[in-house]
């Protein structure tokens, strides 16, 4: 039951996008349409899950047992660049199809704060390591819903009549807000 | 030296970030819930811009082209860690309040945008003044979207109350939706800023340039990094 509540809460309750700001300009580059948003959106769960499984062990074993904590950022960041790049050339020798359809996005993850937010979200909340996992899995599919979400309206708005000065950036942000408006409901579920 | 200034006030207004080139929303959208938050937020990454700034041009003839985006990571990365270990040590509240946010600074577009666009192209003085200029502005801007979140949700500025007393604030505008939707409404109001200035010119209205991933300095680095692929 506390798995499965954990899980909500990161996908609705706590969106990772709408509620905690995180990975907003990704989700403003990448949301112009679904198709992009989709690739987006699975290749962020995927380096998500694959950071935190790195991240974790060495916090655990490495970091905090020598008491060089401070170097959490250092390392992390140094970790998950590289991953990217490990991930890369691994999909492009080994399953071609997929890297054609999610190699796109994955020079754009290495800056996204999404996936360095939550590697240290996992260690602040202190989660045992399969809890950090569920959790990067549900924060990453929180990121995809939100994405196809805000992309689908986004299709729409290219062909309605929005006031010139509106026009891209503008109006999508708004349309953010609003819909981070409506993921504000979900607050009221967790209590 | 006048071209110093020029790269200087660049990031002042015409390159201002975040509202003229769309850089670095994340911390923007979410410190900003009071006009302090928004300064602190602003004055850290002054420091790591113009640092990671002047390290990088100076070292811009040893790096490896093809490492570069390792090491300008590197070296952001250790600048960060400075601030933290600094803020942690001066004004631990304010470390407290940015949270999650402090540490990620690294990944924030605008320190590797400008190390990619200027710094590894430029000297160190002009590297120096461009990260001043653009860190200032964007200091500038999160104060200015801080105050004004602060005002409309919270009815105070700097934690001071707004003089007049009929005024009922809008909790909403603290929360996740006002950051958005207050964000979305000044950058609209810059392009009808600009729209008004060109036409006044005599030019014709060009359409608003911060359309997403095309204004983002980041993007060059994501198109040569798939270029290399």
């Amino acid at each position: 039951m506390e798995y499965l509540m954990l899980f909500i809460s990161a996908i609705f309750i706590n969106n990772i996008v709408l509620v905690q700001y995180l990975g907003t300009c990704p989700f403003m580059g990448t949301s112009k349409s679904t198709d992009v948003a989709i690739g987006m959106g699975a290749a962020v769960i995927f380096v998500m899950l694959m950071a935190v499984a790195f991240t974790w062990p060495l916090q655990h074993y490495v970091l905090t047992p020598y008491g060089i904590g401070y170097l959490q950022t250092i390392v992390f960041i140094l970790v998950i660049a590289s991953l990217v790049q490990f991930v890369e050339l691994f999909l492009k020798k080994v399953i071609p199809p997929l890297h054609a359809s999610l190699g796109l996005f994955l020079p754009l993850i290495t800056t996204n704060c999404a996936v360095m937010g939550v590697a240290i979200m996992v260690q602040r909340g202190e989660y045992p390591f399969f809890k950090a996992l569920l959790f990067s899995l549900a924060t990453g599919l929180g990121f995809l819903i939100a994405l196809v979400i805000i992309s689908s309206i986004r299709e729409r708005l290219d062909i309605s009549p929005v006031p010139a000065v509106f026009r891209g950036i503008p109006v999508a942000l708004i349309t953010a807000g609003v819909m981070s408006l409506v993921f504000l409901a979900f607050q009221g579920m967790a209590a | 030296m006048p071209s110093v200034i020029k790269e200087f006030t660049k990031g002042l207004w015409d390159e201002l970030p975040p509202f003229r080139v769309v850089l670095g929303l994340c911390p923007t959208l979410a410190v900003t819930s009071t006009a302090e938050n928004g300064l602190g937020m602003g004055a850290a990454v002054l420091f790591v811009l113009t640092l990671s700034n002047a390290i990088i041009s100076a070292l811009r003839k040893i790096i490896p082209g093809k490492v570069r985006i390792a090491c300008f990571i590197v070296i952001a990365a250790s600048l960060v860690v400075a601030v933290e270990l600094l803020m942690q040590a001066y004004t631990y509240s304010l470390y407290q309040r940015l949270g999650i946010f402090v540490p990620l600074i690294v990944v924030n577009c605008i320190i590797l945008g400008r190390a990619e666009a200027f710094a590894s192209r430029n000297g160190v003085i002009p590297s120096i003044a461009d990260g001043l200029g653009m860190g200032l502005g964007f200091t500038m801007s999160l104060t200015f979207l801080g105050a004004l979140r602060e005002t409309l949700g919270n009815g105070t500025v700097f934690g001071i109350p707004v003089p007049w007393e009929a005024f009922r604030p809008a909790h909403l505008m603290v929360m996740a939706p006002g950051a958005f939707i207050c964000l979305g409404l000044i950058l609209a109001g810059m392009n009808a800023f600009n729209r008004h200035m060109s036409r006044r010119k005599g030019e014709i209205p060009t359409e608003p340039k911060n359309a997403a991933c095309a204004s983002c300095a980041a993007c060059n680095l994501c198109a040569t990094a798939r270029k290399e692929n």
